[in-house]
């Protein structure tokens, strides 16, 4: 099954990320091979697999978080609005700023949710208090949180509830004003009631911003996306929009696993 | 195409300034201030990256400075007396005429009566804690190793001159003269008058001292073996001193050598839990009981007092030479200790 | 069954000389701190922590060595804290995977067991020499070079405890690393980088051997830092060897306020890393 063939057929939207040739390797490890896909604009992609097949991977290439560490590069062209991120001159810290990040378990930093949310605001601007609060509060309202929080703004952000600590980072990314939001299993750790809620909340992030979520969870992947990439050892194995890629699966591997044959 | 602008007024439901002020920004021209913000701040990343990347240089260069600022400090020394310095036993500030035989020699003597003591002793308590020891009394005990590991040196040596030394010599001196006294080897070993302070009685110092270090850093590596180990070996019918000997001991060894390594290394340059008991007395004596002298001991006691280029800088080289046979000890110990760390990781 | 026999009598052996190094071990730690307080505490009054040293026959107090201590230690923590923390950055962070760093914690881990004394000959030769004569700030430096190790191996141990998902999240905001660090991982090690200072603090404010040929001692009040300056240890050296009562009572004094000091610190430092990782 030829990927970009497929790709072909799909009427596309605007494409916002546009992935070609994509290989990516930790050290001798070829984790991602030859992977070309598109990010459509204010569409949510699931990116769907077993695990080490390489999602979260490709997840970690979009906004480049691989550079933190050594022995891993990328190889290929991925397009952000037609410009090339992984050429070396692009300034990261400049990327990661248009292309927000939630992982899978909350990562609040420590110190109060107002400052959480600041902290990224405070990196590129200088806004009167008043605006600052306006902001956070925007953001906060923005990941369906403000109303549980408004009364502990200065309380530390670790003494919130798993699912309030997940939407606050949310909203912590959101208050930079991203292009394009990565979801890395955001709901692995929480409870069935929190997961609800930041599904619902990418729902509605969706008609804002560009979304890619990994999720080890088919159900979660239609429920939240309207495109799916399925992938298997490193390989993109299939992409297209969600409702055919569940009900009319092109490649035998995708029917495989999304019929729990194998992963 | 850029996402960022639509539906920005159901974010901010809250107040109409801040949708002006969003309204303000549009996304272009976010970027571009951005980027330009960016740049300040790369600037200041670059900065706090080599100031921090300085200091951790500064760490080799202070190891550096105190190898340098040695030799050259010892130079005098070296020219006039050259490799005879380490095997002479003259020490002689009116002739100006130095050797250290004596105070290596005090050096190693304290050191192993220290190890021979202390090691045992150190693995028993550690054992006792990982094995042995009731569940309720462990952390306190562990902990008041700990702290003890931390006691300032010259509280052991004050407490040697002033309490062990009249009691080992009032007591314990007198008994093992007069027990070993037809026994050869052990009658040199324990000739003489029972003076107190000596080579014995700053070995024993020693050997209180360095005990809560050994006894913390083998318990710690014994809590490194993984608990699976130790309960195959249970569930076959070992008894505790088995798993010790055929379970723990092999898997923790090199860490257990590391961890006696650093005890000698502190045990050698340890200066005032020795100085006070040591007696400083430049002869090497075929006796324990007989005063004597170590690198560290012979320093602290004369430096202030040298008069004259070559007899500070006979007192240097000995430092030099004391920094040398400790450098090798430590590095061997860490070298050993991080085997052991990464087995565990 | 004589196989098992004496596998149980070996067994009985090893445990029973295991209580009793363990016994003998802990006794023997005991009787010092026990002699130290039984000494110590008689000799406690006021005027120990109101009266400068006295000379030989005199009455006195330890006022002048106990400020001594204070300030070598105050500008030593100052000067080696930073640049251990420095140091201790660069290896948890910049440079995690570098060469240097891996250098840099094999010579501070020797460092930081290194002999005391040796240090000491160090700044003589570096500071005293040149200067001409001893001074407190000498002594200060002598101290800021045991500091440093210290600060070194602890920054590094706690911000390699700090989660990487953390820097990953401040990262994936956009901010640079000097950020990351300044504003998320020195906050997140917060605990653990003030234990780091209070254990620094203890293992100094003990040492005698550095500062013996560095700030030498002073038997008068001194403010000067150009000139020899009064320390707890170095008086509790001089005037335990000396022959007078009087002055030996103040060395067990002065011994029994230093260890309680190290206690003190090393208490507090463990409560609060047991504080930190409690609230995880």
């Amino acid at each position: 099954m030829n990927a970009a063939a497929q790709i072909a057929q799909v009427k596309a939207p605007l494409t916002k990320v546009s992935m070609r040739n994509l290989d990516f390797f930790y050290g001798e490890s070829h984790s991602l091979k030859d992977v070309t896909m598109p990010l459509y604009a204010n569409k949510v992609t699931s990116f769907i697999g077993p695990s080490g097949c390489g999602k979260s991977t490709l997840l970690r290439v979009l906004n480049r978080m691989y550079d933190l560490y050594p022995g891993q590069r990328a190889q290929g062209e991925v397009l952000l609005d037609g410009e090339n991120i992984l050429d070396p001159a692009v300034d990261i810290n400049a990327l990661r700023s248009r292309i927000g990040m939630v992982f899978q378990k909350p990562t609040p930093f420590p110190m109060s949710i107002y400052e959480n949310i600041a902290f990224g605001i405070r990196l590129y601007e200088k806004l009167p208090r008043a605006d600052m609060d306006a902001r956070v509060e925007g953001a906060l309202r923005g990941a369906a949180l403000w109303d549980e929080v408004k009364d502990k703004l200065h309380t530390s952000g670790l003494g919130l509830s798993g699912g309030q600590q997940q939407r606050l980072c949310i909203a912590r990314s959101v208050a930079v004003q991203p292009e394009i939001i990565l979801f890395d299993e955001p709901c692995s750790a929480l409870d069935p009631i929190s997961t609800a809620k930041v599904e619902e909340l990418i729902d509605e992030l969706a008609s804002r911003y560009t979304i890619a979520i990994v999720t080890h969870n088919m159900q979660q992947a239609v429920r939240v996306s309207d495109y799916t990439a399925f992938m298997y050892l490193g390989e993109l194995v299939e992409f297209g929009e969600t409702d055919d890629v569940f009900n009319k699966p092109q490649a035998k591997r995708t029917l495989d696993y999304i019929t729990g044959r194998f992963g | 195409m850029l996402s960022i602008e639509p539906s920005r007024r159901e974010l901010n439901g809250a107040g109409d300034v801040s949708d002006i002020a969003l309204e303000q920004q549009a996304s272009q021209s976010v970027i571009v201030e951005r980027t330009r913000v960016l740049a300040r701040i790369a600037l200041v990343d670059r900065v706090f990256h080599q100031l921090t990347r300085a200091a951790a240089v500064v760490v080799l260069i202070i190891l550096g400075g105190v190898i340098v600022s040695l030799v050259h400090g010892s130079w005098p020394a070296m020219q006039a007396y050259g490799f005879g310095f380490l095997t002479s036993q003259a020490w002689n500030p009116v002739t100006e005429n130095f050797g250290a035989a004596a105070a290596i020699y005090g050096t190693l003597v304290t050191s192993i009566i220290a190890m021979v003591i202390a090691v045992p002793v150190g693995l028993g308590v550690a054992t006792f804690l990982t094995e042995l020891c009731p569940h309720a009394l462990r952390r306190p005990i562990g902990v008041a190793i700990e702290l003890l590991a931390g006691i300032p040196s010259i509280i052991y040596g004050i407490w040697g001159l002033f309490v062990l030394a009249p009691f080992l010599q009032s007591h314990v001196q007198p008994a093992l003269i007069s027990a070993f006294g037809d026994i050869p080897f052990f009658s040199t070993l324990f000739a003489g008058p029972p003076y107190g302070i000596g080579m014995l009685t700053a070995g024993f110092i020693l050997a209180i001292m360095v005990l809560p270090f050994i006894a913390s850093i083998s318990r710690d590596v014994f809590e490194t073996v993984p608990p699976v180990l130790k309960e195959a070996a249970w569930g076959i019918g070992a008894t505790t001193w088995e798993v010790m000997r055929y379970v723990v001991v092999p898997y923790t060894r090199v860490g257990v050598i590391g961890g006696m390594m650093l005890g000698l290394g502190r045990a050698l340059g340890e200066t005032m839990a020795v100085t006070f008991v040591i007696g400083n007395a430049h002869k090497i004596s075929g006796s324990l009981l007989a005063p004597g002298t170590t690198i560290s001991a012979t320093i602290a006691n004369e430096f202030t007092e040298a008069v004259g280029d070559l007899y500070t800088s006979a007192l240097i080289e000995l430092g030099l030479i004391l920094f040398v046979i400790t450098f090798f000890v430590l590095a061997l110990a860490r070298y050993m200790l991080m085997r052991i760390e990464q087995k565990s990781a | 069954m004589s196989l098992y026999a004496s596998r149980r009598g070996a067994n009985s052996v090893a445990t029973t000389l295991c209580w009793v190094a363990a016994v003998f071990g802990l006794s023997w730690l005991a009787l010092i701190l026990g002699s130290l307080v039984y000494e110590g505490v008689r000799g406690l009054s006021p005027a120990v922590f109101t009266e400068m040293t006295p000379p030989p026959g005199s009455q006195g107090g330890l006022l002048n060595a106990i400020a001594g201590s204070l300030v070598m230690t105050i500008i030593g923590v100052a000067i080696g804290t930073p640049l251990g923390m420095l140091a201790g950055t660069y290896m948890a962070e910049y440079g995690r995977y570098s060469k240097l760093t891996m250098v840099v914690r094999f010579i501070n881990d020797i460092l930081l067991s290194a002999p005391s004394i040796v240090i000491g000959l160090f700044v003589y030769t570096i500071l005293v020499h040149p200067m001409g004569h001893f001074s407190a700030i000498s002594g200060a430096v002598a101290l800021a070079l045991l500091v440093v190790p210290v600060v070194v191996r602890t920054t590094e141990d706690m911000l390699l405890l700090v989660p990487g998902s953390m820097r990953e999240a401040a990262s994936a905001l956009g901010a640079p690393r000097a950020h990351v660090v300044g504003k998320v991982a020195y906050r997140a090690a917060k605990a653990g980088l003030i234990t780091g200072v209070l254990l620094a603090v203890a293992r100094v404010s003990g040492e005698t051997a550095p500062l013996l040929f560095t700030a030498l001692n002073n038997q008068f009040w001194s403010s000067d830092l150009t000139a020899p300056m009064a320390s707890l240890p170095v008086v509790i050296f001089q005037f335990a060897l000396s022959p007078y009562k009087d002055w030996q009572q103040l060395a067990w004094t002065g011994a029994l306020l230093i260890t309680v000091a190290v206690l003190a610190l090393s208490i507090a430092a463990r409560a609060l890393s047991a504080g930190r990782r409690n609230s995880k």
